[in-house]
């Protein structure tokens, strides 16, 4: 091991764990909203406006991530799709990330009990007040905890946009590999970045469930 | 209250109801009638369609047909659609209180927090004054002490208190009882009983749904059979209980009383 050549390209690794950490955290964001908006279509009575959603689901899980970031990238030029790579990552991450947490948030709604809602509806209240005052409180821990597995999913999903040239953790790896001939030392330096970007995730992750499960007992 | 001046003014109007679940037809054309101030029980085996019907009156079980009236507004309205029903039902359900038989507290509010949820939020009640409000439910149900704990440290019993002052927190017209005391342990049934012994005793109006036989025949005004989906037998509680009519009530009932 070249330990010297390890302390060397550290500065250069960890600004492109930056990118990685950017990436992931834009993409969580908009997937969030765009998992939101699907788990409401969901909810529709018109049934093609569920299919819809469903439909959307149903391809995103069943293509590889990889698939759709090069359809995107490459494919979406010839019908006037035009991102620059870093816009790519993100919103393919996030649109990709967005199939699974839909599920992960119906879930967790669903996980109440629905005497809790025949409870809170027959007090009065609306659909959306029991929503707000009465399922998310109490779906939120396991919700919690659901959308932190997507986030190390994305995090981990971030490596592949180094295909389309984006200067991420692991395209800057493979770019030092190139000009030192050193796989090992830079690789595992690389896979020991994601190891601390994901442990921090975990514990952010956990301390935010712990908070939440004060209001839970599922 | 003014409760001598009207009497006999109906409450709550069930008319010609029917629900189906799937082919399953579980109300054959109900009718009945709750006055107010007065209390009806209405008994039957599982499946009867007791639950159904009471749960039908706060419009958690959609009827297919007929009518229900809750102080002479009508519940069910056919004609409305979407956001304008959902107006109409939470307006109509605030002036109902429903207790069901697994108490459905919200285990992430404090037991005070489960009572003032709804005056605060709906009648946007000033949050001193609902706990003012709160605070005599509670003590009104003998749990005083108990207003800042969560419902995961109450007994059953408590917790069915709870959700009755929850209920009763929206000064109801009318109580709905359903099954209130079958998920509690047999030494724990007391004290809830006595709670809705205590609402009787103010004239609050009430239709139950029950398997205490003992407490039916004493605290109600009417009583009522079911099985089936029909209601096979109803007259004051005295008689139903001692010298029902029909064959199958008092199959019912030597069951019952029995076990």
């Amino acid at each position: 091991m070249d330990f010297n050549l390890m302390i060397e390209v550290t500065p250069l690794l960890v600004k492109a764990a930056w990118i990685t950490i950017d990436i992931s955290i834009r993409s969580l964001f908009f997937g969030f909203f765009i998992a939101c908006g699907l788990v409401f279509l969901q909810s529709f009575q018109f049934a093609p406006i569920r299919w819809f959603a469903r439909g959307y689901i149903s391809v995103i899980r069943g293509t590889p991530y990889f698939v759709q970031l090069l359809l995107v990238f490459y494919g979406g030029p010839s019908i006037g799709l035009r991102l620059d790579p870093i816009t790519c990552g993100v919103v393919v991450g996030a649109f990709n990330i967005a199939a699974y947490m839909s599920e992960a948030i119906r879930g967790s709604i669903e996980s109440v009990d629905s005497g809790q809602v025949e409870a809170s509806r027959s007090l009065g209240f609306g659909k959306v007040q029991t929503l707000v005052s009465i399922i998310l409180p109490q779906s939120a821990a396991l919700m919690i905890r659901s959308i932190g597995i997507l986030a190390i999913v994305l995090i981990k999903n971030s490596s592949l946009v180094s295909i389309i040239s984006v200067v991420e953790l692991t395209y800057q790896a493979q770019r030092l590999i190139g000009s030192t001939y050193k796989p090992l030392e830079i690789f595992t330096l690389s896979a020991f970045m994601y190891v601390i970007i994901i442990y921090a995730v975990m514990g952010i992750i956990e301390l935010a469930y712990r908070r939440a499960m004060r209001y839970t007992t599922l | 209250m003014n409760t001598e001046r009207n009497k006999d003014e109906p409450m709550i109007e069930i008319r010609d109801v029917h629900k189906s679940f799937g082919d399953l037809e579980v109300l054959k054309g109900i009718n009945l009638t709750v006055n107010r101030g007065k209390i009806v029980s209405i008994i039957g085996p599982s499946g009867s369609g007791k639950s159904t019907l009471l749960r039908s009156v706060n419009h958690l079980e959609v009827i297919d047909q007929g009518n229900i009236l809750l102080d002479g507004v009508q519940v069910n309205r056919p004609d409305m659609k979407g956001l304008q029903f959902e107006r109409h039902i939470n307006h109509i359900r605030q002036n109902m209180g429903m207790v069901f038989q697994h108490f459905n507290l919200f285990p992430h509010l404090s037991t005070i927090d489960n009572i003032t949820l709804a005056p605060r939020k709906l009648k946007k009640m000033p949050p001193k004054i609902a706990r003012e409000l709160g605070m005599e439910l509670l003590n009104r149900v003998g749990l005083a002490s108990k207003a800042d704990v969560f419902p995961n440290w109450l007994s059953g019993g408590q917790k069915q208190r709870v959700a009755i002052a929850r209920a009763l927190a929206m000064e109801p017209k009318v109580m709905l009882f359903d099954e209130a005391t079958s998920a509690l342990d047999p030494e724990l049934v007391e004290e809830v009983n006595q709670v809705m012994q205590s609402l009787a005793e103010e004239q609050m109006t009430m239709l139950i749904v029950t398997h205490e036989m003992g407490f039916a025949r004493d605290v109600s005004d009417w009583a009522m059979f079911m099985d089936g989906g029909v209601v096979v037998e109803e007259c004051a509680p005295q008689k139903l209980f001692s010298n029902p009519d029909q064959e199958r009530t008092q199959n019912f009932l030597r069951k019952h009383l029995n076990s």
